[in-house]
């Protein structure tokens, strides 16, 4: 059956509350998930307060600032701090985002929460496992896949047709969408989610692709696709503002059309 | 969020997990088909009441008269076959969700096919029971 309780290995124990700084005229509290694989302890929730005037007013800049001025060991992934690679996706105040694109000072309600993507395997910290989120996204073989001739220059396409790949491949694969999906969490191991799901319809969307039964084929599955129960709390998560619930129901609208 | 200590991990790579068994090439009769019985749930719903409503308090020769009637007939049939078949979907999906032990899962969407086909036929016999009135 579904698991409903956390296992007892991952029930979340009374964390370290770290010092204010010294002489900071303004602080903001950050109550931050702490697991160590070497220490054998169980999850912690840390307290740590940060000089709001000595820091950038992103989350990830507050995190930055843990790092650099209270506590070396703490671990969260994180690049280009300004949206685009999807490193630093973590649960905030209760809803997955990019720690470099969320405010602080939006996060009312005193401390600012943050815990690791939900529903993933730790690594440490805030790093989640996502080896079975990329090779998801691995089978659904994310390039263009032709037969005709390679043509001698690029692959044409036209205005309309590239339009139609809009609210598609902007997607980063932060993994905020997925790890937010209760359909998700119960059926992992077989439903690809919606940022696999939307990733495949950016490829059979795409007008210069000529795979597009093969990849529906592949699709047509109890699991990897209709697990989608138009849940919508992707589209309610999407730090891009997409919509991965609209892009599952393109295909499954796919599905019917090829049989009707 | 699980932090368990690794559990059997197999060898298998990531990406052999995830195609597994390969894709079914299936389910979307049966989401086709949710949709059409749901459409047909919210058409048939109303006349279905307003029959209901009419023969509560009748007895059994008032439930022939209004039963006796082809088309109320019809409706109720049709709304016992497009409900039994939405429910038997219905659950299934939610088995399917929460239910992982594959003996287990099995057993419980063979009792679930078993219990909509039986709710099913129940009801429409005693349709055609009250509306010839034997």
């Amino acid at each position: 059956m579904v698991e409903f309780a956390l296992p007892k290995n991952s029930k979340i124990s009374g964390g370290k509350t770290w010092p204010k700084p010294a002489g900071a005229a303004e602080v903001r509290e950050f109550r931050v998930y702490r697991w160590n694989p070497d220490d054998g302890k169980n999850p912690s929730v840390d307290t740590y307060y940060v000089d709001t005037n000595d820091c950038g007013p992103m989350v990830l800049d507050g995190l930055i600032w843990i790092k650099n001025h209270i506590d070396p060991s703490l671990t969260f992934r994180r690049s280009c701090r300004e949206g685009v690679c999807g490193s630093c996706a973590m649960n905030i105040d209760g809803q997955n985002t990019l720690a470099c694109t969320r405010s602080m000072h939006d996060v009312k309600d005193g401390a600012v929460k943050i815990n690791p993507l939900p529903h993933q395997p730790v690594v440490k910290d805030l790093v989640p496992d996502l080896t079975n989120f990329y090779a998801q996204y691995a089978s659904i073989e994310p390039w263009l896949k032709t037969t005709s001739p390679t043509p001698q220059k690029e692959w044409r396409q036209s205005h309309e047709d590239r339009e139609k790949l809009d609210g598609l491949y902007e997607c980063i694969l932060c993994a905020c969408c997925s790890t937010s999906c209760p359909s998700y969490w119960w059926n992992s191991e077989r439903y690809l989610g919606p940022a696999a799901l939307l990733q495949a319809n950016r490829w059979i969307s795409d007008s210069r692709d000529e795979a597009t039964g093969e990849r529906l084929d592949d699709l047509e599955d109890p699991f990897r696709l209709y697990r989608c129960h138009t849940i919508m709390n992707c589209a309610k998560a999407c730090p891009k503002g997409l919509n991965p619930a609209e892009a599952i129901a393109e295909l499954k609208l796919k599905m019917v059309e090829r049989q009707i | 969020m699980s932090t368990a200590e690794t559990p059997k991990r197999s060898m298998r790579t990531p990406l052999g997990r995830v195609r597994n068994l390969g894709a079914a090439h299936s389910g979307t009769s049966d989401f086709w088909r949710q949709r059409i019985t749901g459409v047909a749930m919210v058409v048939l719903m109303i006349p279905a009441l307003v029959i209901i409503m009419t023969l509560h308090g009748s007895n059994q020769a008032g439930a022939k008269q209004i039963l006796g009637s082809l088309p109320i007939a019809i409706i109720m049939v049709l709304f016992i076959v497009a409900s039994a078949w939405h429910m038997k979907i219905g659950m299934q999906v939610v088995i399917e969700d929460y239910v992982h032990n594959e003996k287990l899962k099995l057993a419980a969407i063979m009792l679930n096919n078993f219990f909509s086909i039986a709710v099913a036929l129940a009801s429409i016999y005693a349709i055609l029971q009250l509306s010839s009135g034997v």
